[in-house]
């Protein structure tokens, strides 16, 4: 099969060649300073701040409802977005319908933005 | 690009599409309704009085069943069309499904008001949320493509799906939206997936194509358009709760809010019906009935026995018209069963005869409820027949409609569900429904024996009060339930006349 | 071997390999990040396809945002909080599940096998996207035309989504009413239970989510089957 998509996929290979060049560099380096290096294993090295205070409680901590509600509208927004990419390779193709479209999409969506604003749950507070 | 080229690509998908917006009236009237309420309240914040929403509400559906029956005329001018680039069917068949479900939204409103203001209850949303419901169902009756379908189905679901768990107060409720939300999300992938298959089979989503390509193609191959109808046919059983998908209808409906429960049983119902009556009767019923129908025959037989049997052994009443709900879905699947013009009409008949008196129904269990939303069992119902008369003999004319007697509208809808069972040559099946629906009476035959022939006079029982909007929606209830039992010919002769077809777009 | 086989084995192990992760794993957290693996395993299985359109979109939402969404709920329950993993809510669930799943498995690949070495359908209707060129056009081409009721009606879809959104998880301060309609309990009974055994445990337990019972009457019971 010699259509372009082979091609296309061919010079990703470039891209896979670099990434795993990148890995061995590392993985080389990491190794090289573990030979040379001394090995003295203590407790304290382990903990997150090896100097100050200690460390209370789990680091699995419970989040608040808020950070979830920016995150639901970030995604709805985000869907959004989808929507509008291929309309603006397409613009002119579409011409006024596609922005009368658009316009109607964004605009319901623009509501319900409006009223999750005036019920304040965009405040942080 | 230049402009030949421009060109070229737009006659390459068939040019733009024209929206002709009068044809998706209905759909645009409550889906805008709901999102203009929606802005309404939010700009004007709590100054509005408090009727306001359910006043909207109710002008919103009366709006969109005006232009229902306009349309319905415009119809009958210029025969079934197919709109929006062959995304939207418009035949009486789904007008007389938008019909039913702006009746159910306007039930809807009016317990949700009463609902509402018992218990402290806030917000507008209440509305919003129904209304958008209604405008994802009205989507699916009109739905001539499947990813339209399916979107309206996930409008319809997940704004149920949030109203189910909207009581926030009480733990039944957030529960009962928990599962719902979960059983319901995988309904949705199930029937995703038979959608995806039957687009690699057939290679196209919309019903009209669909359907011309498997009558002018023989499948050699067809293990995915099997697949296919498979899952869609497990998503659609889940979302009408028939045996064995309905493990979530009982929890759901005894722990939703009442009103919730109502709209729930009528309007869901109602929608994923059409729907499915959509794809299976219409799309692939000239190719593909000898694989579904039996299918469905299995689906429709249990559900009606083990809806009629469960719900005899309930003592929630919530939960037993959960069950019986179950039953009345087996009887439409018997009617999506027999595939021909006569079944989608019992269907049709029997949907709208539901909503009256499944509406009917719960808005008197959500005034027995009383406050908290908790007084469901049986015997919170004995002496109803002494301190509420009134009340007590409506809910008496709702069961004995839902258990199909003569004069009411729950005889006529199991009759002709049975006519066309019998009709299509499936005279067992008829016997089976014949035999769940005196099943089911006894079940209903308990309500009314607790209500005037139980407790002592004496007894001590808690005032019931009925607020003005609910005994108005109970009043139409009670009237669809009479009347369409009474006097059905114009109804029936609506029913007969809309059939569906699919119209293949203009290419 | 050729390029896109070499990449299509290596995305599916991806794929399967964060499946298995999502599925196995015990720490949520962890589940959580193996469905990225997954996710990115699609979006590369996208590239083979010649859809790099749809591969970004898988990246950038699913991949980004959707599982932040997961972790951000599962940090909102906190992942410290001891699952009882021996209980089992329903008898014989987990072998129901798998039988269930290798089923749908079954199904899936019959459903595939059986439909021949290429897809039965209409060819001639898939046209517009299998023309040459970058497939966001071809998007954009059946979106705005063939799906523009769709794309319209997702804006309501959203719409839905954002209002239960703000109205679920607003805060309320109002007692909740427990009418222990399911006595045999599910998830709220054994998150409450779960938190009385903790309130014994710990004197000084954070009243969190302590039911009140009703005022107005007494304990309704239900839910007999």
């Amino acid at each position: 099969m010699s259509n372009p998509l082979s091609d296309l996929l061919r010079s990703y290979l470039a891209v896979g060649l670099f990434a795993s060049l990148g890995f061995i560099l590392v993985g080389l380096l990491l190794f090289l300073s573990w030979l040379v290096r001394p090995s003295r294993p203590q407790a304290q090295k382990y903990i997150s701040y090896e100097s100050g205070v200690d460390p209370v409680g789990d680091m699995w901590s419970q989040s608040q409802v808020r950070y979830y509600i920016f995150a639901l509208l970030f995604v709805m927004f985000d869907v959004e977005a989808v929507f509008i990419f291929p309309w603006a390779t397409r613009v002119e193709l579409y011409g006024v319908f596609g922005l009368v479209e658009m316009l109607v999409f964004i605009g319901i969506l623009l509501l319900g933005l409006v009223y999750a604003w005036r019920k304040g749950v965009l405040r942080w507070a | 690009m230049t402009a030949a080229v421009l060109q070229n690509v737009l006659a390459s998908v068939g040019g733009l599409p024209s929206i002709e917006f009068s044809s998706v009236a209905p759909s645009i009237i409550l889906a805008l309704g709901g999102v203009l309420l929606l802005t309404v309240v939010s700009v004007t914040k709590d100054k509005l009085p408090v009727w306001f929403p359910a006043v909207w509400t109710i002008s919103a559906a009366v709006a969109a069943l005006c232009t229902v029956f306009r349309l319905w005329i415009r119809v009958g001018k210029w025969g079934n069309l197919s709109l929006i680039s062959g995304a939207v069917g418009l035949d009486r068949f789904s007008l007389f499904v938008i019909g039913t479900l702006c009746v159910s939204v306007v039930m809807g409103a009016l317990l949700l008001e009463g609902y509402l203001r018992r218990e402290d209850l806030e917000g507008p949303e209440w509305y919003v949320l129904l209304l958008l419901a209604a405008a994802g169902g009205t989507t699916m009756a009109a739905a001539n493509d499947l990813i339209v379908l399916f979107i309206g189905l996930e409008i319809l679901s997940i704004a149920v799906y949030i109203l189910s768990a909207m009581h926030r107060r009480r733990m039944s409720s957030l529960e009962s939206g928990l599962k719902y939300f979960i059983h319901g999300a995988f309904a949705s992938a199930f029937l995703l997936y038979g959608i995806a298959m039957v687009y690699g089979a057939t290679g196209s989503t919309n019903l009209a194509r669909i359907s011309t390509f498997l009558a002018d193609n023989v499948i050699t191959q067809n293990g995915l358009m099997l697949g296919g109808i498979a899952l869609m046919l497990v998503g659609f059983a889940f979302k009408v709760a028939a045996v064995p998908f309905h493990q979530w209808a009982p929890d759901v409906y005894q722990g939703a809010p009442t009103p919730v429960s109502a709209f729930m049983a009528a309007a869901v119902k109602t929608a994923a019906f059409a729907g499915m009556i959509r794809v299976f009767v219409l799309a692939l019923g000239p190719t593909y009935r000898d694989e579904w129908r039996p299918m469905v025959l299995a689906l429709a037989v249990l559900s009606l026995l083990v809806g009629s049997v469960m719900a005899l052994v309930q003592t929630n009443v919530k939960r037993m018209l959960a069950y019986s709900s179950i039953g009345h879905a087996g009887f439409i699947l018997v009617a999506v069963h027999s595939s021909t013009a006569m079944g989608t009409s019992a269907a049709l008949f029997y949907l709208l005869s539901y909503t009256f008196m499944v509406m009917g129904s719960f808005g008197v269990v959500a005034v027995v409820g009383r406050k908290g939303d908790g007084h469901h069992q049986l015997s919170d119902y004995r002496g109803l027949g002494r301190i509420r008369p009134g009340l007590a003999l409506a809910f008496t004319i709702f069961l004995l409609a839902q258990a199909g007697v003569p004069l009411t509208a729950g005889f006529l809808s199991k009759f002709y569900v049975i006519r066309s069972a019998i009709d299509s040559g499936d005279t067992a099946l008829g016997v089976v429904a014949m035999l769940a629906a005196v099943i089911a009476a006894f079940l209903y035959l308990r309500v009314i024996v607790a209500m005037y022939f139980e407790g002592e006079p004496g007894d001590e029982v808690a005032p019931v009060k009925v607020p003005a909007a609910v005994s108005v929606a109970i009043g139409i209830a009670l009237a669809g339930t009479l009347l369409l039992g009474i006097v059905p010919d114009p109804v029936t002769h609506a029913a007969n006349e809309a059939t569906a077809e699919l119209v293949a777009p203009r290419r | 071997m050729r390029v896109e086989m070499f990449t299509f084995l290596l995305a599916g192990a991806i794929c399967l390999g964060g499946a298995l992760g999502v599925v196995l794993l015990k720490n949520p957290v962890h589940n959580a990040l193996s469905l990225v693996a997954t996710l990115f395993g699609v979006a590369v299985l996208f590239v083979n396809q010649g859809a790099y359109f749809l591969a970004a979109i898988q990246v950038i939402v699913y991949a980004g945002a959707i599982v932040i969404l997961f972790l951000f709920v599962i940090m909102l329950l906190g992942v410290d909080r001891e699952t009882d993993e021996g209980r089992e809510p329903l008898v014989a669930q987990r072998p129901l599940a798998v039988a269930t799943g290798l089923a749908i498995l079954g199904l899936s690949l019959v459903a595939l096998l059986s439909a021949g070495q290429r897809a039965t359908g209409d060819k001639a209707d898939l046209a517009p996207l299998n023309q040459p060129g970058p497939d966001i056009n071809h998007l954009a081409e059946v979106l705005f035309t063939r799906y523009v009721y769709a794309f319209e009606i997702t804006a309501v879809l959203l719409t839905v989504a954002v209002v239960g959104a703000v109205v679920l998880s607003k805060r309320t301060n109002e007692p909740l009413i427990d009418l222990d309609e399911f006595p045999e309990g599910t998830v709220v009974d054994v998150r409450r239970r779960a938190d009385d055994a903790k309130a014994q445990d710990e004197v000084d337990a954070d009243a969190e989510v302590v039911a009140v019972p009703d005022t107005e009457g007494d304990p309704q019971e239900g839910g007999d089957d």
